[in-house]
């Protein structure tokens, strides 16, 4: 329900105002329910060709995020086993930036349908093989060693950042942009065409990941307990990691790296409802949808005619709520 | 019922366990006792097919070890482990659901919600059950571990619950709880398997005793046979007295003094 609401708000709020009767008129008049027309035509084409688009690569992204932080931090055991903070998105960035300044030739049509599929492949090729390598470095016998993952992570972080700025040294004015673009994170790319080319690698994963669930449960009491009670924990391990890298990369390519949502949506939900991953994986899912596409909704209205970065709305809406969750946590622990 | 031949493990060069063989009826319950590195951990892993022998058989109810498929195992004997943790926030009542894992896809039949429950109230944590894992106590952790295990393999008959060191960490009420419970599903007819520490909760709740020493069996067979001072002494390299106390079955075992 809050999906929907934010969804209908953010695609009427915008430089070119629609009021709600006249959203309702749209959608009646083009399903052939109604014969009024209550709207100018410009409305009409900035609902359909510009901010529907946007507003739906928001949801599957936020959904997309959300739903691949919650199962890697049930795989890692560990709930700061977020995308950005371990390095899987700047993996994939640095990927993209490599197709970008090296396969020129296989995207000199990029913003063609086969441009996005490129990027998409190459970001989740990027997006595995940092997940893989943390993975190794920070998992021993089954657990996480945190101080590992952590510096994994940053290590990733820093490596995946020099390399992409040393690409920016090789890259022609157009490529740059497009490489800045990635590391800032932001939906203004968004078009009919991103929207279509990432909506398999985000759907796939939205589907299956929640198939994982119950494996997730039982890989938090661990890997070896898991196994006992009849997981079969390797191939629930390499599910989690190919559909999450996949919906990751996926995002990275169209969206760049959007922090928090992936680290912020699954603790609330946790910290709702419990951590059965049964509810958390398909909650996160959706409450990250809604707070992806809210995000957006303030980071192009807010400050308009500009527009903000999306990584600067999430983390400002995102760190408070997290931080007053943890402190009515730790209260709640004490009594 | 449960039956190990000749089975031998190594890792690396080190030979950890040496032609070891031994028979559980379904019914009884065996402890398994010897110092640190004497193999009773790697024997309990083999048992439950964490690992594999290198040689020697291993067979549940008459069908090799090896032949049971990953699902069929989950519903025929369940683990308790050492060194629980659990990563994140589950309650109470979750943590025993999950040990009906094996019986449910993805939602738990009413059958597996009566068991979870009688499960609960036979442990004693039923109100517990909606409480956080992490605020429990290590005796109340415990407790609701030995439920998730016993909730595993509740309605399956001649199913194997293996147990190592249940009673780690714990003060003597609690070491005779979980005890008491792995006794009463043995009298229910499970076979209960379980690493101990302390001879004498071993002989007390324990059919039979299987006594290692760096791998190899130095005796295997009731507590009344087993348990005395020439086995203590060759096992665990100390001297022992044995004392007869009344209403117990076999001589309780104290240690007499080492010198450092």
């Amino acid at each position: 329900m809050f999906l929907i609401a934010v969804i209908i708000a953010s695609v009427c709020i915008g430089a070119v105002h629609i009021s709600l009767p006249q959203f309702w008129s749209i959608l009646t008049y083009h399903s052939g329910l109604s014969k009024e027309v209550l709207f100018s035509s410009q409305q009409t084409a900035v609902l359909f060709s510009l901010r529907l688009p946007r507003v739906l690569l928001g949801v599957i992204i936020g959904a997309a995020l959300a739903i691949s932080g919650a199962s890697l931090q049930g795989l890692f055991r560990n709930p700061l086993a977020e995308p950005g903070l371990i390095g899987i998105s700047s993996g994939a960035t640095l990927f993209a930036a490599l197709m970008i300044v090296f396969g020129g030739h296989l995207l000199s049509t990029i913003g063609s349908i086969y441009g996005y599929y490129a990027l998409a492949v190459a970001a989740f090729i990027g997006a595995f093989v940092t997940t893989l390598t943390v993975y190794r470095m920070a998992m021993h016998q089954g657990k996480t060693v945190i101080t590992a993952l952590l510096l994994t992570g940053i290590a990733i972080n820093a490596l995946a950042f020099a390399f992409t700025g040393l690409l920016t040294y090789l890259s022609t004015d157009e490529q740059l942009r497009n490489i800045t673009f990635w590391s800032l994170g932001s939906l203004g790319g968004a078009s009919w065409v991103s929207f279509s080319s990432v909506l398999p690698f985000i759907a796939l994963p939205l589907v299956g990941l929640p198939f994982m669930a119950k494996s997730l449960n039982a890989i938090a009491l661990g890997e070896v307990q898991a196994g006992h009670m009849g997981i079969r924990v390797n191939r629930t391990k390499r599910t989690v990691i190919v559909l999450a890298t996949m919906a990751v990369g996926a995002s990275v390519a169209v969206a760049g790296i959007i922090s928090f949502i992936g680290l912020v949506i699954p603790h609330i939900l946790r910290m709702a409802f419990g951590s059965d991953n049964r509810l958390v994986l398909p909650g996160s899912a959706l409450l990250g949808a809604a707070a992806l596409t809210l995000a957006d909704l303030i980071s192009r209205t807010i400050v308009a005619p500009a527009e903000l970065p999306i990584g600067i709305v999430t983390a400002l809406g995102g760190s408070p709520v997290f931080i007053y969750m943890i402190f009515s946590q730790l209260k709640k622990q004490q009594l | 019922m449960i039956s190990v031949q000749n089975v031998s493990y190594s890792a690396g060069k080190k030979q950890i366990l040496n032609n070891v063989s031994f028979e559980v009826t379904s019914g009884e319950m065996l402890a398994v006792i010897g110092a640190n590195g004497a193999g009773k951990s790697t024997l309990l892993k083999l048992l439950c097919r964490e690992i594999h022998a290198a040689s020697g058989n291993i067979s549940l109810n008459d069908r090799d070890l090896v032949l049971y498929s990953i699902k069929e195992l989950a519903q025929l004997r369940s683990v308790l482990t050492q060194h629980n943790t659990v990563s994140v926030m589950f309650t109470v009542k979750e943590l025993v659901l999950m040990g009906r894992y094996p019986h449910f896809e993805n939602h738990p039949s009413t059958n597996d919600i009566e068991v979870v429950n009688k499960v609960m109230n036979e442990t004693g944590i039923t109100h517990l059950a909606g409480r956080d894992y992490n605020t429990l106590s290590g005796g109340e952790q415990q407790r609701v571990h030995l439920a998730r295990v016993i909730a595993q393999i509740y309605d399956c008959p001649n199913a194997f619950l293996f147990l190592d060191e249940p009673t780690n960490g714990l003060d003597l009420l609690y070491q005779q709880q979980i005890l008491q419970l792995a006794r009463n599903m043995a009298d229910r007819g499970y076979t209960v398997i379980s690493i101990l520490h302390d001879i004498n909760f071993a002989s007390r709740y324990a059919d039979q005793i299987l006594i290692l020493k760096n791998g190899e069996t130095v005796a295997f067979g009731p507590p009344l046979e087993v348990i005395n001072c020439d086995n203590i002494h060759q096992a665990f390299n100390i001297k022992v007295k044995l004392m007869d106390c009344e209403g117990f079955k076999c001589p309780l075992v104290i240690p007499s003094g080492i010198l450092i």
